[in-house]
């Protein structure tokens, strides 16, 4: 049976929007592109545009380095204390919190995420993640060093400059923020692209940056599309890092492109397919319950999703079982309702790829437990969708999308083998109360999360990103300041010293 | 006997200079963000006006503050209440020794009482247990209050310790605000390491709260010695009892009662007015208190020590005397090592642990920094703390203003060359001249101890070796300015010297992030920095078998 649909509930109100920003934000203004053009950005609940946004290219991007650029060599934002900047980041998040409701419902009709979801989790988390490098930005130390000769040393820890970053389109405030916190903290300056599906909330922030006190230049805003403004970025022979969250493939092409033109330093934060791990000992109800949340939170368009999940044979029927029924009562509808768990995914190209992976599925012989269409008349809605049987390609690629596949397992040394046999890294759940289980298992996982009796144990002081292809580079934590950093180290001869 | 005629005819001459037009606030880079444009010369210039001959401003009818005594009961358990003897003592404005109000005297049954509360907000309040985060808003909150009634905090604070109000409201309230900011920041970023094990075993280290943490603040600066000692403290977790110096009671409560406001649950923070021998004593020794931290004499500071370790054996931070070295190369542009060298001793009437209260010159450069030192130190504009213009005020009271007094003497007589000063500035209140002594040698008391006043003492030398041994020469440690062009000479010194802060070409820079703290008899620990988050944080080691390891 399908999941409930609530598009038909009228029981809420979904809140007047006006679209303020819509242009491209370079040196402190709003000012069209320089071609003229404009794309549309849709409203994934219905497939209907929402606004006409400026479509930034090289052309643009080339005017936002420049502008970036002149910020970093002559302007003040990095000449300024980290004390300093730390009081206009502080001044940011306020501003942040106190349009907590626009800019939620900015990202809902951007991005089809949950209106609630935004107002609780993701526009707070901002500005907290703001707050936090505010704090960081007076705390980045070198060090003086221990010289085999008599010399002194020091490192200097410097801004490596002007930072391109490349944001998706599941989370635009919460990737916005991961990317360009730090960055402001380590007194950077930088061109930052948001996905073409969502470039509202980016342009607003850039509107509250310049309320705040960001120096013109230093955060500049070019929505626009991957192969036109992303590439222009990458391949860019003034910008010193890019910093990029999306797919792997696309990943690859953006270090590609750095390597070809400037050998910018990149960090990337790619797809997963992250494994949670449920053990017999598991409480069943809470492992049920944070496997649906690991899966279909955001719909599932999460890169850390759990979407492999690995269930002890002693408690695997009863999970399935379970899984399933929670999966049944999980309501999919308008984003804004606040009694709906799951909206429409992204846009249709999204939605086309989930439905076709669900029919890969069926097709390669995994057993279809509930879910599987699409659900309500527009709009890109699918059901919370749960597969069982092993070695499927839905188990093996990234769907981004409600899928979950359910595999058994016997052994620990085996759950191990196969958490790991992906060419993925980025995140993990492990369910158990056996410490021995939790930290042999925590080690022997390559990926950059372990997330034990829990799942998105995201902080902003805990390091995220990922191994093998899943990327490299960490955003958040005192860890991703060190991405926009250069270390020089600065040696002088030392006469008639005291000690060594 | 030479000297003291030369004491005579200065005297004569009246040294106390009336108020000169200075329309900005004089020291206001002193304690700035690293910045050393005040030191420069362009600052000179805003004193370089001749002085005058009489009516000293400390004569004039002293400026009635404008704020009003709120807070002068204990706070304990979020509540302002009367000491349990029932005793208050009086709290004196320096300006004239007259009675500011009467403050509630704390003394053990006090301390007994406010432990109590800080252990039962520490062992099962809502403190240690919120999120680290959470206690970042309050001090951030806490913060924005301080800059809210900056005013009315730094009127208080001159009035209890004559510091001018240029200085309390251009630069310590502000910096109390930045303090505070600093530990919001890191109050969500204090990190164990994960420790490598020599066999299959997984290795954690925490840092918890430490507990109760006693602290002990002096009267030179009230408001910066309490974000010194409680920001690092709250941000950390713990729950305090902070005894305030009996001279300056005032801004600690008022800037406690704001950290409630800000949002601090009753009992973390505990402000205990009183006197060393009963309210400090009953701290130190007390049972029920996790750690300390004291800032004062030296004297003091043993006996702190002393009583931690006769009861529980606290872990004890100490930031004491010192006689801190400012050496003058002979590359250096005199006229800014003058100026630097004038502020290192004169900051704060003289009362500063770190003053640069031995100037040594070398030998080339000597006579000419003598000489425009003199009249420096002539040019001072002593007076009403409370007048725009004016650099230097009282002393904190009547005790150190004879302590002073009597150290002048004893230059005197041991034949060190007065140059400037040496007497009372005005008829009332603890005013004193800034005084210059020349030609001083070693082995005087006046170049060995800590005099705490405005009494410059200007030493000769001629090698860098020689002033390296000369200046470690002391049982202080605690600070050095070194004033050269030359960085071999700026780097072998800054080794050199057995000193926990080494200024070259600047001197008190006091950035939230740079530790402080003294070698030797200056004291044990850092304040300030991340340094100072090891003060309020026990370290734990978990340590469990792992099983079938991946990789060790």
């Amino acid at each position: 049976m399908a999941a409930a649909v609530a598009n038909g509930d009228k029981g809420f109100e979904v809140p007047k929007l006006e679209i303020k920003f819509t242009k491209l934000f370079i040196n402190g203004r709003f000012v069209d592109a320089v071609s003229g053009k404009t794309f549309e950005t849709r409203d994934p609940r219905t497939g209907e545009v929402t606004a006409r946004i400026a479509e930034g290219d090289k052309a643009d991007v080339d005017l936002a380095v420049k502008a970036a650029r002149e910020a970093f060599d002559h302007g003040p934002w990095p000449r300024m204390s980290g004390f300093q900047r730390g009081r206009i980041l502080h001044k940011f998040a306020d501003l942040v919190e106190q349009h907590t409701e626009e800019l939620a419902a900015l990202d809902t009709v951007d991005a089809g995420k949950l209106f609630a979801m935004g107002k609780a989790i993701d526009i707070p988390g901002g500005a907290n993640l703001l707050r936090y490098y505010a704090g960081a930005a007076d705390k980045i130390h070198g060090e003086t060093l221990k010289m085999a000769r008599p010399c002194h040393g020091y490192t200097l820890k410097e801004p490596v400059g002007v930072v391109g970053h490349i944001v998706p389109w599941n989370y635009p405030t919460t990737m916005f923020f991961f990317k360009v916190s730090p960055a402001l903290a380590a007194g950077c300056t930088m061109v930052v692209k948001p996905a073409e599906q969502t470039p509202l909330s980016a342009l607003f922030y850039a509107h509250l940056a310049k309320e705040a006190g960001v120096p013109d230049g230093v955060l500049n805003v070019v929505p626009g599309f991957g192969p036109t403004a992303g590439a222009a970025i990458s391949s860019h022979m003034d910008i010193d890092k890019v910093s990029f969250t999306g797919s792997t493939e696309v990943g690859r092409l953006v270090m590609e492109a750095a390597a070809k033109s400037n050998l910018k330093p990149v960090s990337l934060e790619l797809g997963g397919k992250s494994p949670v791990i449920v053990f017999d000992d598991a409480d069943l109800d809470m492992a049920v319950s944070l496997v649906h949340m690991a899966t279909y939170t955001n719909k599932g368009e999460i890169c850390v999703a759990g979407s492999r999940i690995y269930v002890q044979e002693g408690i695997y029927d009863a999970f399935v079982k379970k899984a399933s029924e929670m999966a049944k009562k999980s309501v999919v509808g308008d984003p804004f309702n606040p009694r709906v768990h799951q909206g429409p995914q992204i846009d249709k190209d999204q939605y086309e790829k989930v439905l076709k992976y669900i029919d890969i599925g069926t097709r390669e012989g995994a057993t279809l437990v509930t879910g599987g269409k699409p659900c309500g008349e527009n709009g890109y809605y699918i059901e919370p969708t749960i597969f069982t049987n092993e070695e499927m390609s839905i188990a093996q690629e990234e769907i981004f999308g409600p899928v979950m596949a359910l595999m058994k397992f016997k052994t620990v040394e085996e759950a191990i083998q196969k958490a790991n046999s992906t060419r993925y890294g980025l995140a993990a759940g492990i369910v158990t109360k056996n410490i021995d289980i939790a930290n042999t298992v925590s080690r022997s996982i390559r990926a950059g999360a372990i997330w034990i009796n829990c799942y998105l144990g995201f902080d902003p002081d805990a390091p995220f990103g990922g191994y093998k292809m899943s990327g490299f580079g960490k955003d958040m934590g005192m860890d991703a300041l060190e991405k926009y950093l250069h270390t020089k180290a600065v040696v002088t001869p030392l006469y008639n010293t005291p000690w060594l | 006997m030479a000297a003291r005629r030369a004491a005579s005819s200065i005297l004569s001459r009246r040294p106390i200079p009336r108020p000169v037009a200075a329309s900005s606030i004089g020291e206001s880079a002193l304690l700035g963000a690293g910045s050393a444009r005040g030191w420069l010369p362009g600052a000179l210039h805003r004193f370089s006006s001749a002085p005058a001959a009489a009516a000293a401003a400390a004569t004039e009818e002293p400026i009635q503050p404008p704020v009003d005594v709120k807070y002068t009961k204990l706070l304990i358990n979020g509540n302002f209440v009367d000491a349990a003897s029932g005793r208050t003592f009086a709290t004196v404005d320096p300006r004239t020794g007259d009675v500011i109000a009467h403050v509630a005297e704390g003394d053990a049954e006090d301390i007994n009482r406010a432990v109590a509360a800080a252990r039962r907000a520490f062992d099962e309040g809502p403190w240690p247990r919120m999120t680290a985060y959470e206690r970042c808003r309050v001090l951030l909150r806490f913060a924005d209050l301080i800059e809210q009634h900056a005013e009315e905090i730094a009127a208080l604070e001159t009035w209890d310790g004559g510091k001018t109000l240029e200085q309390t409201r251009g630069m310590e309230v502000p910096m109390v605000a930045r303090y505070m900011r600093y530990y919001a920041g890191w109050a969500d970023k204090i990190h164990g390491l994960v420790v490598p094990a020599d066999g299959p075993h997984h290795v954690q280290v925490l840092h918890e709260p430490i507990g109760v943490a006693g602290q002990i603040i002096p009267w030179n600066f009230p408001l910066l010695m309490f974000a010194w000692k409680v920001g690092p403290a709250l941000a950390c977790g713990n729950a305090v009892v902070l005894k305030t110096a009996e001279q300056t009671p005032l801004s600690a409560l008022f800037v406690a009662s704001l950290l409630h406001e800000a949002g601090l649950p009753e009992g973390v923070l505990n402000v205990v007015s009183g006197f060393g021998p009963t309210a400090g004593a009953a701290l130190c020794s007390h049972m029920g208190v996790d750690k300390l931290a004291f800032t004062g004499s030296t004297g003091t500071g043993k006996i702190v020590l002393e009583l931690a370790a006769r009861s529980n054996l606290k872990p004890v931070t100490l930031e004491l005397g010192g006689k801190s070295p400012f050496i003058v190369m002979d590359d250096a542009d005199v006229d800014q090592a003058v100026e630097l060298a004038h502020r290192a001793l004169f900051f704060n009437q003289g009362q500063c642990c770190c003053a640069g209260s031995r100037t040594f010159v070398h030998e080339r450069v000597y006579d000419e920094f003598v000489e425009k030192s003199k009249a420096r130190a002539l040019n001072r504009v002593v007076g009403d703390p409370f007048r725009r213009g004016v650099e230097q005020g009282p002393q904190i009271d009547g005790e150190q203003f004879k302590k002073i007094l009597r150290y002048v003497q004893s230059g005197v007589d041991s034949g060190a060359t007065l140059v400037a000063g040496g007497d009372r500035a005005g008829s009332r209140g603890f005013y004193i001249q800034p005084t210059v002594f020349a030609d001083v040698k070693d082995e005087m008391k006046i170049a060995q101890e800590e005099i705490f006043g405005p009494v410059q003492t200007i030493l000769k030398f001629s090698t860098v070796e020689e002033v390296v041994r000369r200046a470690n020469d002391s049982p202080y440690g605690l600070a050095a300015g070194v004033f050269t062009q030359r960085l071999d000479a700026a780097n072998t010194m800054a080794r050199a010297l057995r000193v926990g802060t080494v200024w070259v070409n600047t001197y008190d820079v006091f950035d939230a992030a740079v530790p402080f703290g003294g070698y030797k008899m200056s004291g044990v620990g850092r304040e300030k920095g991340v340094y100072s988050l090891r003060n309020y944080l026990q370290t734990k080691a978990v340590v469990t078998p792992i099983k079938d390891a991946a990789w060790l």
